[in-house]
């Protein structure tokens, strides 16, 4: 070996580990949607600008990845340094000091800017604990062309009136065409999310401000009649096992005359390469029944940085990065507008560009039509529009929502449906100790 | 003597495994049909996938997305790895119950079992803590040592399952000869109990390639396997079917090609002992 030889690969063995001391690798973990995805794809633009932190990501089915971060940060895992978190996550998280409060972002990120709907929902205590990545709210889709058909025309703001009068006129059951489309899956995120989002707009509520569950009041009963009743008459065969991507797959078809489902199913159903109908579809606000209320949702998927981990700088940085406008701009321009990640900043909805997305002035709206601290027509003691922000909300939501389930699966009436949705809701609050 | 058999039942047992078999391994033939459809077709009807025209964009989306040799290196590496030093404690543990039992062996052979009928979520918490005091979550060693440990009862009792079918008198003839309790086990009861052995290796090679509720809870991005793999492909809000077909045709093919090959000696193993 020569001595320039040895030279040569001293230096490449020096720099080889200065390059692996200096970097700092944080770890993601992320679920698995079109708007993440596209993240991890352009992600090298941030890696460029900071070439001292390295990116490593962990992408999980949505419970998977809830079930995994809980224990993560309950149990000081560290095995993440950033996570992407739900809105129903962040309050309990923030007050369990379980996340880094991000309120030291610098002028230019702009923070005023974020959307106050979704920024008091990630707020706790005046703190930020989490940036929002991408905001959605519930909306209705449905078919111009079979509207037309039906000789209806379908109003921005309708009612739960005119929607079951609309599915009545769209259904036609022979020819696989149906009225309605909504989710019949159990779970807390699945048909709770739509369920308790309805019923808000009905006049019922999850608790009274003593913490007594609801179930067996008046506006519960209707709203669930009704759906069911939307469901059976004017709904696809075997909808209690429908969740969101069961209910696309029908819409992109064309076997769904309505669809009331995330804002984001939006740039789904208009992506002619997918869809059979992206030429017809029209978008309004959730229905209402005239209380106030509307039947929509709010949720966000964000970014936040478990506290106890050893990269907190880099952590932030880079949560900053992800959500910034200039993350906004760098997607408009390598995927165009309609691929943006909707609902997060009053800027975005501002710009004529983005004004250009037939769905962009709906998805604002109904976002703005959603408040979390105020979610329905009589007072509650908690926040969350389709969740109730309580850490026992997840078992509770999904035991009342196989209840409802079984209730569209024919297995069980309205009424015992509710009674036993009411019993089980009661027994878990005094077990947790809210009431007595 | 062999019974008898009639063409005309002759050909209905074998219509009947046909059937049998197809419908086994339908899942998995749609999973491959799926992953060679676009995003768009794979949720049509059954007769519209099979028309649609077939592509190979899905893996190619998937290479680029993910590392899939890294995962599948992580699989090989858990797998063998529980196995080999499983077999390293069960087959010695196996001997010792088929050849030396004495008053509780079958007490301790059911309690062993009996772990097995534990759900597993039921000691995540106290082995998740474990793996974080002791710095070994997210890491090969900790999967391979939990794995083994689990896939441990099943060993033990397969191969102590085959060692019973070995006559005694065999291992006592050795023993007269002068052979040590080394060489006996290693000359003259392994060579023996090969079809035993292999295809105890080779069933829990499987359960540790496909074992994922361990696999997922306890590694993050350095140590996750292909079931950590086909698990970031799933999504509830987006279709992403062909995506996920290729991700799972891709994780399952090396075990399904080791099964195909080994499956004689998988069936021999499996039967050993059952015709006496």
């Amino acid at each position: 070996m020569t001595p320039k030889f040895r030279a040569l690969m001293g230096a490449c063995a020096t720099a080889a580990l200065a390059t692996a001391a200096g970097a700092e690798t944080i770890t993601i973990a992320t679920v698995n949607n079109g708007d993440m995805i596209r993240m991890q794809k352009l992600a090298d633009a941030f890696t460029e600008a900071n070439p001292d932190i390295e990116l490593e990501w962990v992408t999980l089915e949505e419970n998977v990845l809830r079930q995994r971060v809980t224990q993560d940060v309950a149990t000081s895992g560290g095995q993440f340094d950033v996570m992407t978190i739900g809105t129903y996550e962040v309050p309990i998280w923030g007050k369990q000091g379980w996340l880094v409060p991000l309120d030291d972002l610098p002028e230019s990120y702009d923070v005023d800017d974020l959307l106050p709907a979704i920024r008091g929902g990630l707020t706790v205590d005046g703190s930020l604990y989490a940036v929002p990545f991408y905001g959605e709210s519930s909306m209705v889709m449905y078919r111009k062309d079979l509207m037309e058909e039906a000789g209806l025309e379908m109003p921005d703001a309708p009612s739960w009136d005119f929607i079951k009068e609309a599915a009545a006129a769209m259904t036609d059951k022979e020819a696989e065409q149906y009225g309605i489309c909504l989710r019949g899956k159990a779970g807390w995120g699945e048909n709770m999310a739509f369920l308790s989002a309805m019923a808000n707009s009905y006049g019922a509520r999850w608790f009274d401000e003593e913490w007594n569950p609801q179930f067996d009041g008046e506006a519960w009963k209707a709203a669930l009649t009704d759906y069911l009743e939307l469901m059976n008459e004017y709904g696809p065969p075997g909808a209690s096992s429908n969740g969101f991507n069961e209910n696309l797959a029908l819409f992109q078809q064309g076997k769904c005359g309505m669809w009331i489902d995330a804002t984001v199913a939006a740039s789904f159903v208009t992506n002619p390469t997918d869809s059979t109908v992206a030429e017809d579809v029209g978008f309004a606000l959730a229905p209402d029944k005239g209380l106030g209320k509307r039947g929509n949702w709010l949720w966000a998927w964000s970014l936040a940085v478990p506290a106890g981990t050893d990269a907190e700088a880099s952590a932030k940085k880079f949560v900053e990065w992800a959500t910034s406008k200039e993350y906004t701009e760098l997607v408009a321009e390598t995927e165009g507008w309609a691929n943006v990640p909707p609902g997060t900043r009053t800027s975005l909805y501002e710009n004529p560009e983005y004004q250009k997305v037939p769905f962009a002035q709906m998805t604002l709206e109904s976002i703005n039509a959603a408040d979390p601290t105020n979610p329905t027509v009589d007072p509650v003691p908690y926040t969350g529009v389709q969740f109730v922000a309580i850490p026992e909300f997840q078992a509770i939501g999904t035991a009342v929502g196989q209840q409802f389930s079984a209730a569209l699966a024919g297995q069980v009436s309205a009424e015992e449906a509710l009674s036993r949705a009411q019993a089980l809701t009661e027994r878990e609050m005094k077990r947790a100790g809210y009431i007595k | 003597m062999a019974r008898a058999v009639t063409p005309r039942r002759k050909a209905f047992n074998t219509l009947a495994a046909w059937i049998v078999g197809v419908l086994v391994f339908f899942p998995i033939l749609w999973i491959v049909i799926l992953s060679f459809k676009t995003e768009g077709d794979a949720i049509k009807t059954p007769l519209a996938v099979l028309s649609a025209p077939w592509t190979m964009e899905s893996y190619a989306v998937v290479q680029e997305r993910s590392d899939y040799f890294r995962h599948f290196w992580n699989s090989v590496v858990i797998s063998l790895g529980s196995t080999v030093i499983g077999l390293v404690i069960a087959v010695p543990s196996a001997w010792a119950m088929a050849f030396v039992p004495g008053r509780r062996t079958k007490d301790v052979l059911m309690w062993m079992l009996s772990t097995k009928m534990l759900p597993p979520v039921g000691v995540l918490l106290p082995i998740y803590l474990i793996c974080q005091s002791l710095g070994l979550l997210d890491t090969k060693i900790a999967l391979v040592v939990i794995l083994m440990l689990i896939n441990l009862p099943i060993m033990i009792w397969m191969l102590y399952t085959y060692f019973k079918e070995i006559p005694r008198d065999i291992l006592e003839a050795a023993r007269m000869d002068g052979a040590s309790l080394k060489e006996e086990v290693l000359y003259v009861l392994l060579p023996m109990a090969v079809p035993g052995i292999a295809s105890t290796l080779l069933l829990n090679i499987i359960l540790a390639w496909n074992e994922s509720f361990w696999t997922l809870n306890l590694t993050a991005a350095k140590a996750a396997p292909l079931t950590a793999f086909i698990a970031s492909y799933s999504s509830p809000e987006g279709l992403f079917y062909a995506k996920l077909s290729a991700a799972s045709t891709m994780a399952i093919a090396p075990i399904l090609i080791m099964g195909w090959f080994s499956q004689k000696q998988l069936v021999r193993g499996l039967t050993f002992g059952a015709v006496k």
